[in-house]
């Protein structure tokens, strides 16, 4: 049951075989046993989420269910869940209860899925490893020493764990498909856009993609078509024709037939992806998955994307520009922490910001007001979003060549907690695969693809067999697509099937 | 003490003195630039669809969005849009076609995200000009450009035991920004110029004026510099001025204070000031150095606003005819003067009335002066707006239409003209009533010059004795007799008749 993918969960409810309240009731056990070892969630509030699986009982008794009425979601603490505390991880907003939904749990609400909880995640989404929460670090399911990636640990480690079906996450510079990686799941970040950002609280607005992770591209499918759609109240919502992710599962591509599904799809890998860095398992394990890619009928071609290397840095610039002017209305006035203790208001607010802030978030903030400065304008932040255009150009380029471009998602396995906390550019260096796809606002999927173990300074065994992810980055819109050429991996191989062991029995 | 001898001190007493003596006499030319914020008449604010509806309870009118919540998102309305629009076309502006929206950052309490949402860089409207009428004639004021951008809230710092309340109605307001050239040169120029801005942002109803309100607001900066100067001076900026009195008054005692600052040989410091209505002065609330460094980059929750051709068009075929046009067409067609074309289209109410007025037969020139007499001072001594005169333009045209038939005379309309401000009905009713008809018949009057010469020898002979005024008495005896209502015309041509016959 706990290893059931979403489609074969909905066919037991669907037949009922077993009741929306007694799978979420077998969830949230399922949580309790496993907080104290993972910290994978920040909020439980079993009562309303059993009211929920009630309510979606009684809709299927009316005859009115859908594909995921009844299917208990996890939800990264970031989105605003009417009733619920939201608190993105941070101190500043541990006790904030939103009034109201965002869209994405409105949307998946009136699809009639549960809330199971709201996942722990670094603060303000700010990290590649989840240790930043207020609420202490997620622990990989796979390791305990070791992070779950960032910054949808806590999502990316509840599907892990087989805590939750599915969850949700957003991905600013790689926060859902770096933590699928290291969590051994699957995690989507579709094209800007397709996934409105209200009630997503905002770090960098231009950047921030809300998503799904799940066991499987298929589950991913079915989360995404209740997760997408115009919003009206998103100015950056794209008003497209609504699409159904699942269309292309069973054949992507229509050159592609039997044993060779991906029969004329060409893959490009960017030489830039598997350069200095790469640690040699994760090569290895994308090597062998691009094998089987080509067994099932793809072709690969190299393709250049010659401003990679200042992926990195501009992002640097951008992600906390926007993030330094987002995150001032944290500032004790009207909800969230405010300082006990304060002379004037300009202490009141230094206060507040210097408690209820973490460090990584006041580091953001930091290089954010930096940058944007006057007489330094022009010489970081117009240059990055300069390099933004070209980092796009550079895919353009690309997918005149292939259709979809492959890589690893990250340059290793999980690292240990802490091992990277001191260094908040080695920290950094995690998402310089998964970056480049924000800057373009293209969508990016990784799946599981295998196993490898930690570089040389990690103790050789300590932290045993991690997983490994495989990135594809697609053109706009190409989510089914994509979704379609991992399923059909996914059918021909079982690395997205394999628990972490202490799960197996 | 002793100065040591040398080129160097003659220099120096030569020159300290002459130039002191120079400050002293030197003519000063004052350049202003306004930069006015006008409150658009939308229904709902800019980003928000809370309403914007003034004197709500705190914080009544304040939505997720205007409370800066967690995760909400700004969604442009599209009224504030095409207000802005309006406003481009009116004055003759460029539209950009494409304009940006972006973050001023500063942290303040009735700020609720921390920046407000202005254009910076790429405004929505760029260029125009103003036309203003000053007793020295009339000049162009040009606009630099006007942009949209959201108000911010309310602090009130009395009645809550120490601390202050923020009130968030206004938040989220939309605003147009509208920013003239330095093309002002006096107090008179500048109030000119907020009035016409005034009545044109009515005119084109965008914005309903209401100064006492906030909805129109002026921020002066003002230099000087010696007359024939061509570089601007070091300028301060006076904020907040919300009556056209306080404008002039701000702008006169902080040109005084500029003056007087330098003639004692100081400079000017570049700063923000604060009038002081109750003491009428300006203060310093802070300097350039001071200032913030505002963190402007374009908001990454907006797209930048693409205004389509059919949009200009559309709202372009849908202006009134503007202030500038009528005012012109008033001078051409009906021959009245540059002062009273100027007056009557101050507002579009106003001009409105007239033209109803005239266009049922009205003489312009007499309709002008009626609208902009009696008509105005009864408005202003009741406190009443045109759209509410007790008089409706058709009850006065046809008022005027019995002074033109000789059926009063013009001074007997003023009291028919009270009576009906007071509610005794029509001018043909009021006239009838009181019997205020005009004695037209030649007998009748005749009958009255003649008791009016038997009564009044010595007005007659001094007439005689070649006294002109003597004459006007008789007439002012003869209507006093008629009790006004005597046709002046007939009584003067019977009397010079009878005092010529005798």
């Amino acid at each position: 049951m706990i290893n059931a993918t979403v489609s074969a969960l909905s066919a037991s409810l669907a037949a009922k075989e077993l009741s929306s309240v007694e799978l979420a009731s077998l969830f949230l056990d399922r949580i309790a046993a496993a907080q104290p070892a993972l910290n994978a969630f920040v909020t439980l509030d079993p009562e309303k989420t059993l009211a929920q699986a009630k309510a979606a009982d009684k809709r299927r008794a009316r005859g009115e269910a859908g594909p995921l009425t009844g299917i208990p979601i996890a939800h990264k603490d970031i989105w605003c869940a009417a009733g619920w505390r939201t608190t993105c991880g941070s101190r500043m907003l541990a006790n904030f209860v939103s009034p109201y939904d965002a869209y994405v749990l409105e949307r998946l609400g009136a699809a009639g899925a549960v809330n199971l909880g709201k996942c722990n995640m670094d603060e303000f989404a700010m990290g590649s490893s989840s240790e930043t929460s207020y609420f202490g670090p997620v622990r990989n399911p796979w390791h305990p020493d070791c992070v779950p990636g960032g910054s949808s640990g806590g999502s990316a480690a509840a599907v892990a764990a087989r805590l939750a079906p599915g969850a949700t996450g957003t991905d600013t510079g790689g926060s859902i498909r770096q933590p699928a990686a290291l969590c051994g799941v699957s995690g989507l970040k579709p094209t800007y856009g397709v996934v409105s950002r209200y009630g997503m609280v905002a770090f960098a607005s231009s950047l921030d993609q809300g998503g799904p992770l799940g066991k499987s591209a298929a589950d991913l499918a079915l989360l995404l078509n209740g997760m997408a759609g115009f919003d009206a109240r998103d100015s950056t919502s794209l008003d497209r024709p609504t699409e159904d992710y699942t269309r292309l599962l069973h054949s992507p591509l229509e050159s592609g037939s039997g044993p060779k599904p991906l029969a004329g799809l060409r893959i490009g890998l960017p030489k830039q992806y598997f350069g200095e860095g790469l640690m040699p398992d994760v090569a290895a394990a994308v090597e062998a998955a691009l094998g089987e890619l080509k067994r099932l009928g793809a072709v690969t071609v190299e393709v250049d994307l010659p401003t990679s290397d200042l992926a990195v840095p501009a992002y640097y610039v951008i992600a906390p520009a926007e993030a330094s002017s987002n995150l001032s209305r944290f500032d004790g006035v009207r909800y969230g922490h405010r300082a006990q203790d304060y002379g004037d208001l300009i202490d009141m607010y230094c206060r507040t910001r210097a408690e209820g802030f973490g460090a990584e978030v006041k580091r953001r903030i930091l290089i954010g007001t930096y940058v944007l400065s006057h007489g330094y304008y022009d010489a970081y932040y117009l240059r990055a979003q300069k390099i933004r255009r070209l980092i796009a150009e550079d895919f353009a380029r690309a997918f005149e060549r292939c259709d979809v471009v492959a890589g690893p998602t990250s340059p290793t396995v999980a690292f240990k907690i802490g091992a990277k906390t001191a260094d908040p550019v080695q920290m950094y260096l995690n998402d310089i695969y998964t970056i480049p796809a924000n800057l373009a606002g293209l969508p990016g999927l990784s799946i599981p693809c295998g196993f490898g173990r930690g570089a040389g300074s990690e103790p050789s065994g300590g932290t045993g067999r991690l997983p490994v992810g495989l990135q594809f980055v697609g053109d706009y819109f190409s989510e089914a697509k994509m979704l379609g050429i991992a399923h059909q991996y996914q059918l021909a191989t079982d690395w997205h099937l394999r628990a972490p062991q202490e799960l197996k029995a | 003490m002793p100065m040591p001898a040398g080129p160097g001190r003659a220099l120096l007493r030569v020159f300290v003195p002459s130039l002191r003596r120079g400050f002293k006499s030197m003519k000063w030319e004052t350049v202003i630039g306004l930069e006015t914020h006008a409150q658009l008449s939308t229904r709902s604010k800019i980003f928000s669809g809370a309403a914007t509806a003034f004197g709500a309870a705190p914080n009544s009118q304040a939505s997720a969005v205007d409370i800066a919540l967690p995760g909400v998102l700004p969604v442009l309305n599209k009224g504030a849009v095409e207000r802005a629009l309006r406003f481009g076309i009116a004055i003759g502006a460029s539209i950009n076609r494409k304009s940006v929206f972006a973050r001023k950052n500063y942290f303040y309490p009735d700020l609720p995200k921390g920046y407000q949402i202005s254009q910076y860089e790429l405004p929505i409207v760029q260029g125009g000009a103003i036309r203003i009428v000053t007793k020295h004639g009339e000049k162009t004021v040009r606009l630099t450009r006007a942009h949209l951008e959201e108000d911010a809230g309310k602090s009130l710092h009395e009645d809550f035991h120490g601390m202050s309340g923020i009130d968030l109605n206004r938040a989220g307001t939309p605003l147009l920004e509208i920013v003239s050239e330095p093309d002002m040169r006096g107090a008179e120029e500048a109030v000119a110029y907020a009035r016409t801005l005034h009545a044109l942002v009515r005119w084109i109803d965008i914005c309903d004026g209401n100064m006492q309100e906030g909805s129109f607001r002026c921020d002066a900066n003002v230099s000087i510099r010696p007359q024939g100067e061509t570089t601007l001076g070091t300028r301060c900026e006076i904020k907040n001025l919300n009556s056209f009195r306080f404008l002039e008054r701000a702008i006169e005692y902080e040109v005084r204070r500029q003056i007087e600052v330098i003639q004692e040989g100081g400079r000017i410091v570049q700063e923000t000031r604060l009038y002081d209505p109750d003491r009428d002065e300006t203060r310093s609330m802070r300097s350039k150095e001071e200032a913030h460094d505002y963190r402007y980059f374009p908001d990454p929750d907006l797209l930048p606003l693409v205004v389509s051709e059919p949009w200009i068009d559309a709202v372009k075929a849908a202006l009134p005819e503007l202030p500038e046009a009528k005012r012109e067409r008033f001078q051409r067609d009906w021959g009245l003067s540059a002062h009273d074309a100027a007056m009557l289209t101050q507002s579009r109410e106003m001009a409105a009335y007239f033209e109803d007025v005239v266009s049922v037969g009205a003489e312009p020139k007499t309709a002008a002066n009626w609208v902009m007499g009696e008509l105005s001072a009864a408005l202003n001594r009741d406190d009443l707006d045109i759209v509410a005169s007790p008089v409706s333009s058709r009850a006065l045209a046809a008022l005027l239409a019995r002074v033109r038939d000789n059926t009063i005379s013009g001074k007997i309309a003023k009291e028919v003209f009270d009576a009906m401000w007071a509610g005794e009905g029509e001018a043909d009713a009021v006239i009838g009533k009181r019997g205020l008809e005009q004695i037209t018949d030649a007998g009748a009057i005749e009958r009255l010059v003649d008791v009016v010469l038997a009564a009044n020898p010595k007005s007659v002979e001094e007439f005689r004795a070649g006294k002109a005024r003597a004459f006007n008495a008789l007439v002012g005896q003869v209507m006093k007799a008629s009790k006004g209502k005597a046709n002046p015309a007939a009584v003067n041509e019977l009397l010079k008749r009878k005092l010529g016959a005798r």
